[in-house]
């Protein structure tokens, strides 16, 4: 195999310890500008998922094969993607959370590994699966987040631990499932707990020492948030003292959720880090009353302070467990003859939102999947959702069970990361489409047990068989350009690519490309498990790589795998509904695919 | 861990705080709850369907705390077992000690571990009602998703709920 020089050269420089300056993170910046790598897990700091490798392209993906594969070992749910950097491509795998380094030079071989030892009660106090959404990189080191909330930072040549810190504590509900943002000399650590009554909240450790730096919760005082009452703006206005407390009653919002388990995207010229908040805690909305400020909303944090410059709370006082989470996709987009520098984000609610990154100031809201109807649309003067009453779990009552909400609490659009194409302008999203019946009741809170607090089930929209659709969105108009029907929720990360093409993989365990601009299918290949992993490409001995983790899994696996039924249906029509189960099993695999 | 008392009515109490009526199939229903030759708590099915309050207290109750590991129906997930298929085998007293106590199993490929609920009041205040709800779809005697009729909550399911959620 012939070598790429200038891929070998990065890898070589980096791991010979460059004393890089202060700057964004100046090994990420140049680690992401060379597509040989796949240095973040979101391809890079704005989040667009894009490569510029074209080798692989619209004419001959037809012909992909698939070139190696890898077992980790795990049969859970496999999040996330491996990395590449320069010659060695680092896989991590769901709890126990290994990490192994392969050698690309020889075939994969297992160069290092690190298996660390966490306690098994950590399990059960994960919703919804023991899922990590996978490794970063930065001055040398790969960084860990491992369910027992434990950030570690390895040599990356030799996996050798160099410095580790504890960001919670499993026992109150306090967890880990996703990965870490390395910016400047820091590395920004969210949390989960979201469904045990855990308060969210940010951190900053100090990327040489892992000493902690700042911690911005997502309720509470302002001392807590970093907010300033005067400088901080919800859509262009000051938020006032302690809105992070004056939202709620009594002492709620010690327990009130607003976990930060999506992904993170960082833009060096504003100097902020941006990131969303998932539900309030309980899911019982009568039990707490007011705005559950700031559950539910996208955050900008300067990175070198944490202080919020602006906020969006987009579900205020949530009844559907709308997590707002998902990537911030950061772009230039043009709207109304001008360019706005863009942050496009496609919520659980099912409004894919269009802000200024600088200002916060909204600027298109529009539903991504037409069978949404809790809400008719989002005042784009105050931002709040106009709610159909008919669908307000709290209008409606605890103990009452409201029927045909769109979308379910697993919202239009998970974790699953969208992605951008510069060339295109478009954006590539993976989507549920999936109702419920929501049922509030009065729930009680113990440290570390599940407080959840509702009863839910979850059915295709009416009249229709299919859970999701794998779509192309125009963020300046609000628009789906075109949507392709899967017959399960696209539970897998995007890739598009320079060749026109855009890669996802499906929970039956196919890997498809499809035409960027038309969305026709022109590959699929049927991986040993269903994924749930996202799609990475590299490029190494001057041939282009596609990559995709396997296993089924995660909150898709636990709702899907039994198949779901419809109780408006007459009876016998119950259980009508694909299974999972039936299509797919338990596995851990990294397939990897080439042009012959 | 059991830190709270045993929480199920066993039937000898139950008898003496309300009256005991012979119901079909030898089950016996003391204020609507009912059990069955073993005096262990069992569902109730009637002819047009409806259930008995603590079958359907069990189908809220389960789809609140169990499915988001055991999926929905008592059907199963890619993370832990099919409770239809093991309820039975299980039996009672077995369940009620795992539900308050967790159990933790290791394979080569993998460490499942189901939590203790026993200070957990959502969940041991109605490990009964969780029970009746499982029996009741391992025997098929309800479809998937949420019965359509249930009976009225019985004074007594009142009065144990506020008693051991609030120790009132």
């Amino acid at each position: 195999m012939k070598r790429v020089l200038f891929a070998t050269a990065l890898a070589v420089g980096v791991a010979a310890g460059y004393t890089v300056p202060v700057g964004a993170n100046d090994s990420v910046m140049q680690a992401t500008s060379n597509p040989s790598n796949w240095a973040l897990q979101t391809g890079d700091y704005a989040n667009q998922r894009y490569s510029t490798l074209a080798q692989i392209n619209k004419d001959n993906v037809k012909n992909l094969q698939v070139a190696w594969t890898f077992s980790t070992g795990v049969l859970r749910g496999h999040e996330g993607s491996p990395l590449v950097i320069g010659n060695t491509m680092y896989v991590h795998t769901p709890f126990p959370n290994n990490v192994f380094a392969l050698d690309l030079d020889n075939d994969g071989a297992i160069k290092w590994r690190y298996e660390p030892k966490q306690d098994p009660d950590t399990i059960p106090v994960m919703c919804c699966d023991t899922v990590n959404r996978g490794l970063a990189y930065a001055d040398g080191m790969v960084f860990l987040h491992q369910a027992d909330t434990t950030v570690v930072a390895l040599d990356a040549n030799t996996g050798k631990v160099i410095w580790s810190v504890k960001n919670g504590d499993p026992k109150k509900g306090e967890t880990n499932t996703t990965t870490v943002l390395p910016v400047k000399d820091k590395v920004i650590v969210g949390i989960s707990g979201g469904e045990f009554g855990v308060r969210g909240h940010v951190t900053a450790y100090d990327m040489k020492t892992g000493k902690q730096v700042w911690r911005g919760w997502s309720m509470g005082p302002d001392s807590d948030t970093l907010m300033d009452p005067e400088k901080t703006t919800h859509l262009g206005k000051p938020v006032g003292k302690d809105s992070g407390t004056a939202t709620w009653k009594g002492d709620q919002w010690k327990i009130g959720g607003g976990t930060t388990w999506g992904w993170y995207s960082y833009d060096p010229d504003l100097n902020l880090v941006y990131y969303g908040t998932g539900n309030p805690s309980t899911w019982n909305p009568t039990q707490r009353p007011g705005d559950n400020r700031w559950s539910m909303t996208i955050f900008a944090r300067d990175v070198d302070t944490g202080m919020a410059k602006w906020v969006y709370q987009m579900t205020p006082h949530d009844e559907w467990d709308y997590d707002g989470i998902n990537e911030m996709i950061l772009t230039d987009i043009d709207i109304g003859g001008q360019t706005r520098k863009g942050l496009v984000h496609f919520d659980r609610n099912g409004f894919g939102y269009t802000l200024d990154r600088e200002t916060g100031e909204l600027l298109v809201a529009e539903k991504f999947d037409p069978v949404v109807n809790w809400a008719t649309h989002v005042d784009m003067k105050t931002g709040r959702p106009n709610v159909v009453p008919q669908y307000s779990t709290e209008q409606n009552g605890e103990d009452v069970n409201t029927t045909n909400i769109c979308p379910a609490a697993l919202g239009s659009k998970d974790q699953q990361p969208a992605a951008y194409s510069p060339e295109t302008g478009l954006f590539y999203v993976p989507t549920n489409h999936v109702c419920m019946d929501y049922e509030p009741f009065k729930v009680s809170y113990t440290a570390g047990q599940p407080y959840v607090g509702a009863t839910l089930s979850m059915y295709p929209p009416k009249g229709e068989s299919h859970m999701g659709n794998f779509i192309a969105w125009d963020a300046a108009k609000g628009k789906i350009v075109w949507s392709n029907q899967e017959r399960f929720s696209v539970w897998s990360g995007a890739l598009a690519t320079a060749g026109d093409i855009v890669f996802y993989g499906t929970l039956e365990g196919y890997l498809k490309a499809v035409d960027a601009k038309t969305g026709a299918e022109l590959y699929k290949f049927k991986t040993p498990s269903g994924i749930i992993g996202n799609v990475m490409t590299y490029q190494h001995g001057g041939k282009q790589y596609v990559g995709v983790l396997s296993g089924v899994g995660g909150w898709a696996g636990i709702g899907l795998a039994a198949g779901l039924t419809d109780p408006q249906a007459g009876l016998g029509a119950v259980g009508g509904y694909a299974a999972l189960h039936n299509y797919t099993r338990l596995g851990g695999q990294l397939t990897v695919f080439a042009l012959p | 861990m059991f830190a709270k008392v045993f929480p199920s009515i066993p039937i000898a109490l139950a008898m003496s705080l309300g009256v005991a009526f012979a119901a079909e199939d030898g089950k016996t229903e003391v204020d609507g709850k009912y059990f069955d030759k073993e005096e262990e708590p069992t569902y109730n099915v009637k002819e047009d369907g409806t259930v008995d309050w603590y079958t359907y207290s069990g189908f809220r109750r389960y789809h609140s705390e169990c499915h988001v590991c055991h999926g929905p129906d008592g059907l199963g997930s890619t993370y832990a077992p099919a409770l239809i298929d093991t309820i039975k085998e299980l039996g009672y007293g077995e369940f009620i000690s795992v539900v308050a106590s967790g159990q933790e199993k290791v394979t080569a490929s993998q460490t499942s571990k189901m939590p203790g609920f026993g200070n957990n009041v959502n969940v041991y205040c109605y490990m009964d009602d969780i029970y009746v709800y499982l029996i009741a779809r391992a025997d098929d005697a309800i479809p998937r998703g949420r019965p359509r009729k249930r009976d009225k909550k019985p004074d007594q399911a009142k009065a144990y709920e506020n008693e051991c959620r609030d120790g009132k």
